[in-house]
């Protein structure tokens, strides 16, 4: 198994797609920390890429990696391994190559500019995130054979996360303005990996404004240790359901 | 000669007239009770270091009293501890502790009924029901003391500093932790309110009620259960004060309610759930404040009018400025904005197009607020550029024309 995993991250490493992501990753940052005046800005403007291209870029490379690495599966799968371990090690391996893309990409500039509470919140949410998208992204690759079906959907799921879902929300809490919505919110926000972990982070930076009556609901949730790791367990529960039903179609997929 | 001579008999006459009482465990009188009846006026009572329960004590006579070494008097949780009913009386260095409590009569530690000229300095007072209370004082000086109280509850807990219907009072220098208000004024005119510290009180750290002509200048409220009130007041003036970390939903930097004709110059509103909120308030000034990382920064209701924003710096805040409607009667003009994105051509530090403090989602929030929650999504900040660009339903007239480039030296 190991030997499958450092297969896979000396591939993906090599691969020139994930070292322009960290190249890419570390200019940006850089040049926000520079370019605003004062960090805690470019913290915010951060927040955004890690909303938004670290879930991207991590479900569609991965999508196109394992398909691109179809054969090389076959391959593995005629030896005499077992399918669960070299599913696995597929995921240990992207996953933590994405990991080792943003730490260098983001977290360094991060660590170097802000090393606040935000800050930190800011690199673990953004490698959960990575992860979290790995796991989904194996999982619609391994459920569609057409490959560009696969990756259509993949992108379909970025898009209802980063975009569509928070529409929906908005939209229900308008038309539900007359209920009292706190609490259910708190659940809803379970349901979606990005708002997770974009709240995690508006605890940190926000924390005035979100001391407000409603905020306070959800200071008082996702602001105490029990609720911080609740939400730590449903982002750890976003890789591992997953994963486990991708490996579970794996096992059983004719190839 | 003669003036030397008449000056020297002025003395004695005068020395003759000033006694000194000792008070201590040592001396011939150990109780300030008989100190206080053998007292005349202009005399000074010394207490020696120790610890005394007498009960109520009430001084009839214009005196000094002073405390060696912050001598302990016990009001034994049963009584008002010192009750001055005389005018130019001297309270110092005295350590009250345990004053009684009561739900019909304002128990204090120190309180002043209808008097005149009266200081009260370097005081400490420990669990005291009201600490320092004016009762139609005039031209009195509450100085440099320390009140400290432990109560939890509102009700069971009185003010730090009340005055009601006084004068020209003197509040300086004190740092008053843990009582309901941390300084309370109603009908209170012509005062100021100097260098205090008021943290951690229950409710306010400072309370005004119809008092005009006041000024408070360099205090530092902080951590306050819901931050500093002014209201139903005219012609208050403030300066130079810290409002910090009052965090709550009615929890305010400074609530100004039906405040009019007042001027808010250089204060640092930081860390608060609203750093200002006013409703009905109008011709009030603020100029060369600075907001740090509020929630709100200015909570503006459109029930205010003529009131005059300006040369004040918005730094890190979550939302600038939030209203609750689209009319708008006031002027902002000249602030810096750190979320401002226009350009400057002339070079002038002057920003060449408007720039709109009220952002699209501080509406959406005002009218729901659970939607709190999806701030800083992708979905919002879509919203937010869109209404910059095409404005539906932010005020149209709520707009800086005149923003500044960068930020003041504040």
């Amino acid at each position: 198994m190991k030997k499958i995993i450092k297969y896979v991250i000396t591939d993906i490493l090599r691969n020139k797609i994930i070292l322009s992501y960290t190249i890419f990753l570390l200019a940006i940052s850089f040049t926000i920390f520079s370019l605003e005046d004062n960090s805690s800005k470019g913290l915010l403007s951060l927040l955004n890429i890690v909303l938004i291209v670290v879930p991207l870029i991590s479900i569609i490379f991965s999508t196109i990696y394992i398909y691109n690495s179809a054969e090389f599966i076959e391959l593995l799968v005629s030896q005499p391994l077992q399918r669960k371990k070299i599913w696995l090690s597929l995921f240990t391996g992207l996953a933590t190559s994405f990991t080792i893309a943003f730490l260098i990409g983001a977290g360094v500039p991060i660590l170097l500019f802000e090393p606040t509470a935000t800050g930190l919140m800011i690199i673990a949410v953004g490698v959960l995130l990575s992860v979290i998208f790995v796991a989904v992204a194996m999982f619609a690759a391994v459920k569609t054979r057409d490959k560009a079906k696969g990756i259509g959907i993949t992108i379909l799921i970025w898009l209802y996360f980063a975009l569509v879902f928070d529409g929906i929300v908005l939209f229900l809490l308008f038309q539900f303005a007359d209920y009292p919505l706190e609490k259910a919110m708190i659940g809803v926000s379970a349901l979606n990996p990005i708002d997770l972990g974009r709240i995690l982070i508006l605890l940190k930076m926000d924390v005035s404004a979100l001391m407000g009556y409603t905020g306070a609901i959800f200071k008082d949730f996702f602001g105490t240790t029990t609720g911080i790791s609740i939400s730590f367990v449903v982002l750890l529960l976003w890789i591992i359901v997953p994963l486990f039903f991708s490996t579970r179609k794996f096992i059983r997929k004719d190839l | 000669m003669k003036t030397f001579i008449l000056l020297l008999c002025c003395f004695y006459y005068t020395a003759n007239l000033a006694n000194t009482i000792q008070v201590g465990k040592n001396e011939k009188i150990s109780t300030i009770r008989s100190a206080l009846e053998l007292a005349k006026d202009h005399d000074t009572i010394l207490i020696q270091s120790g610890h005394y329960a007498e009960g109520n004590l009430i001084i009839r006579k214009k005196i000094t009293i002073k405390g060696i070494n912050l001598p302990v008097i016990d009001g034994e949780n049963k009584y008002e501890v010192i009750s001055i009913k005389a005018d130019s009386v001297v309270v110092d260095g005295l350590k009250v502790v345990n004053s009684g409590t009561s739900s019909l009569e304002d128990f204090a530690g120190i309180k002043l009924y209808n008097s005149r000229n009266v200081t009260i300095q370097n005081n400490v007072l420990i669990q005291t029901f009201f600490g320092i209370y004016s009762q139609y004082g005039r031209n009195c000086i509450i100085r440099n003391n320390t009140l400290t109280a432990f109560k939890k509850e509102e009700q069971q807990s009185g003010n730090g500093i009340h005055c009601w219907k006084s004068d020209s009072m003197q509040i300086v220098g004190n740092s008053i932790t843990g009582h309901r208000d941390g300084i309370y004024f109603e009908f209170v005119t012509n005062s100021v309110i100097w260098r205090n510290q008021s943290q951690r009180n229950l409710r306010y750290g400072l309370h005004f009620m119809f008092s005009n002509s006041d000024t408070y200048v360099g205090n530092t409220f902080k951590h306050n259960g819901a931050g500093v009130s002014v209201m139903y007041s005219h012609h208050v003036k403030m300066f130079n004060n810290h409002f910090e970390e009052n965090w709550g939903d009615a929890a305010y930097g400074i609530l100004l309610k039906e405040i009019s004709d007042s001027h808010i110059e250089g204060n640092y509103f930081i860390k608060n759930t609203s750093g200002i909120y006013m409703e009905g308030a109008s011709r009030v000034t603020v100029i060369k404040n600075s907001f740090r990382n509020n929630g709100w920064a200015l909570k503006i209701q459109a029930s205010c009018m003529d009131n005059e924003v300006h040369k004040n710096n918005f730094l890190g805040n979550t939302f600038d400025v939030g209203t609750n409607g689209s009319l708008v009667l006031n002027n902002f003009n000249g602030n810096y904005w750190d979320k401002y994105e226009g350009y400057d051509l002339n070079k002038d530090n002057v920003g060449d197009v408007p720039y709109r403090p009220v952002s699209m989602y501080s509406m959406i929030v005002e009218r729901n607020p659970p939607a709190m929650i999806l701030f800083r999504s992708f979905m919002t900040t879509l919203l937010d550029k869109t209404e910059k660009v095409l404005p539906s339903l932010t005020p149209e007239n709520l707009i800086d024309a005149k923003p500044l480039i960068k930020p003041m030296n504040l």
